[in-house]
């Protein structure tokens, strides 16, 4: 089931090192690509199908295209820039920081394909204030690709000036939405932006800007080297390629694995994850980070990890990042476990969003001390309501996914808690 | 004003403001540096800080507040946050803050009198693979059991 593409070099020892990069083919990519016309790379990332892994799978061709389009109507924005999304903070997801840690010079030889593609000469990358580490990890592989020309003023000999610098968040889920992410590289509190009403790139100091997760840009030198129809021989029509799918919660060998797209996510958690913790029987899976609906077992049997059958089941595919959960989990334990974290986790710009997390939260956490009222479930669903699709970003929307998710399929838990609560209120 | 950059700072400061398009993008890297250079954040520092970009202190205030890590108080010598989201509380994070708890004689979002160690519980990691597992300062601790925590305590209280 395991197909590497990103991942190919991860057990390399010392994969991180220069050296051992360049020994096994990284950087290869870069003379083919500088030495054609930069829209070559654009049309062979379009064809290829490659869509954005960060969570949302929107196609990264034409991500790539609003961007250099924005920059030919507007003359007078000189520039562009090329951000790279690595603020990894959705629960269940922890895929982006193997790059980081295992092969951080794809990473950069990737960045130097894209940058190259939609013309932009300075690259940030914004990864989370926790993965210390990981940014010094990346920081001394960029200092390795200076000190050996790949970086600087001319790109491995070629005449393209391109600069990449690691940028430090502090601590918020919230920038890991793309405009939240670019007002906390402008500077601000990490508050996302209204979208316009038609497709449009991001914008850094007014210029246009391309965001991407990590491994969509890690995946660009696969494509650019053996071509679009390589990456598409794997994965489904519509999810081409592969993605770094993750295991986490109650399995016996929880990890990141790099699979095509529409393999059966029972197999996957059975032969791969080694099954259930202690032989226990599977009760849940939240498929793809916090954010995405969770599925009982018998919708799991079912399941194929790509994004049309995952949107088909009535959840999503996500960052591919699984929270596995065994027979004698608590389904109110593990939904008030998840609305703490979207409680804190919410910026406070928008109020359905703001006042509506905190009040979700406060409701569960009553169901769970026994002083829930007879109509809670049906006040969750209201609130969910009101919180779906009025907001600024998705982050409400999605904590409304998650808690419609949690109650219609295990409804009989919540209300036997709250049968609890009111036989006690009665004595 | 009593604050300002140590060499080392000053010179990251200028390697980075040619980087990017302009200074007030500086926020977050003068911030870390204050933090990382008096171990917090303070008012000098803030007030420096919005002199060498130009931008109103008030602005500063907001965008430290904003962040979780950015802390306007002097922390313990070891602060150890633990991952309390999903997947950590499935592999047995109570147990974790159970033994942190016993072994050092304090509750979450205290510290110890000697001011040595600090333990909070945080949101998600991003080290769900590796549950459960605390943050040391800015070290990662992963596939932690008991046994190991109370090791790891031993090791720090020597």
């Amino acid at each position: 089931m395991i197909t590497r593409i990103v991942s190919k070099n991860f057990e390399i020892p010392n994969s991180h090192t220069l050296a051992v990069a360049k020994a096994n083919g990284v950087y290869e990519s870069i003379d083919k690509a500088f030495t054609q016309p930069s829209y070559v790379i654009e049309t062979e990332i379009e064809n290829s199908g490659l869509r954005g892994k960060g969570g949302g799978g929107a196609p990264a061709g034409a991500k790539w295209c609003l961007a250099t389009r924005a920059q030919e109507m507007d003359q007078t924005s000189a520039k562009s820039y090329l951000v790279v999304n690595a603020d990894e903070s959705e629960p269940g997801t922890f895929k982006d920081r193997q790059i980081m840690e295992f092969d951080p010079h794809l990473l950069i030889e990737g960045m130097m394909l894209t940058c190259y593609a939609i013309g932009a000469h300075d690259a940030y990358i914004y990864i989370r204030g926790e993965y210390k580490f990981f940014a010094d990890r990346l920081n001394k592989a960029i200092q390795e690709a200076y000190d050996d020309g790949l970086l600087g003023k001319k790109v491995k000999g070629f005449d393209y000036r391109l600069d990449i610098t690691v940028h430090r968040g502090a601590g918020a889920y919230i920038c890991g939405e793309k405009s939240a992410l670019i007002e906390s590289l402008e500077g601000n509190r990490g508050h996302p932006r209204l979208k316009p009403h038609k497709p449009s790139p991001e914008y850094y100091f007014g210029a246009p800007t391309l965001v991407n997760n990590i491994e969509t840009i890690a995946t660009v030198p696969y494509i650019v080297t053996n071509g679009a129809a390589a990456y598409r021989q794997y994965g489904t029509e519509k999810s081409p390629g592969t993605l770094l799918f993750g295991l986490s919660g109650h399995i016996n060998k929880p990890g990141i694995y790099e699979m095509a797209f529409g393999e059966s996510m029972q197999a996957f958690i059975d032969t791969i994850g080694g099954g259930v913790k202690n032989g226990k029987k599977l009760k849940a899976v939240i498929p793809g980070g916090a954010s995405t609906p969770i599925l009982n077992a018998q919708e799991v049997k079912e399941a194929r990890l790509d994004y049309e059958s995952m949107k088909e089941i009535g959840s999503a595919l996500g960052t591919g990042g699984m929270i596995i959960m065994d027979e004698d989990t608590c389904m109110v334990s593990a939904l008030k476990n998840l609305l703490s974290f979207y409680h804190h986790e919410s910026c406070g710009q928008c109020t359905p969003c703001r006042e509506g997390t905190a009040w979700v939260d406060g409701i569960i956490a009553n169901i769970l001390n026994k002083k829930a009222k007879a109509d809670d479930l049906e006040l969750l669903s209201d609130i969910s309501k009101t919180m779906n699709g009025k907001t600024i970003c998705v982050f409400a929307p999605a904590v409304a996914m998650v808690i419609d998710g949690f109650i219609l399929r295990f409804r009989d838990e919540f209300e036997a808690y709250i049968q609890k609560s009111l036989g006690e209120a009665d004595a | 004003m009593s604050f300002s950059f140590n060499s080392d700072n000053e010179k990251h400061f200028a390697d980075l403001l040619p980087r990017y398009p302009h200074p007030k993008a500086l926020v977050l890297p003068c911030l870390w540096m204050a933090q990382y250079q008096e171990g917090y954040i303070s008012a000098d520092a803030m007030d420096y800080i919005a002199k060498r970009l130009d931008i109103p202190q008030a602005h500063l205030y907001g965008v430290i507040t904003f962040y979780t890590m950015f802390t306007l108080e002097p922390v313990a010598t070891y602060h150890i946050q633990v991952c309390k989201t999903l997947s950590c509380e499935l592999c047995g994070k109570g147990e974790i803050i159970r033994s942190i708890e016993e072994t050092l004689g304090i509750s979450v979002n205290e510290s110890t009198p000697d001011n040595r160690f600090k333990l909070t519980e945080v949101e998600c990691l991003g080290a769900c693979g590796g549950a459960p597992m605390l943050s040391l300062n800015e070290e990662y601790h992963e596939n932690l059991t008991v046994e190991k925590t109370k090791a790891l305590l031993q090791r720090l209280a020597r």
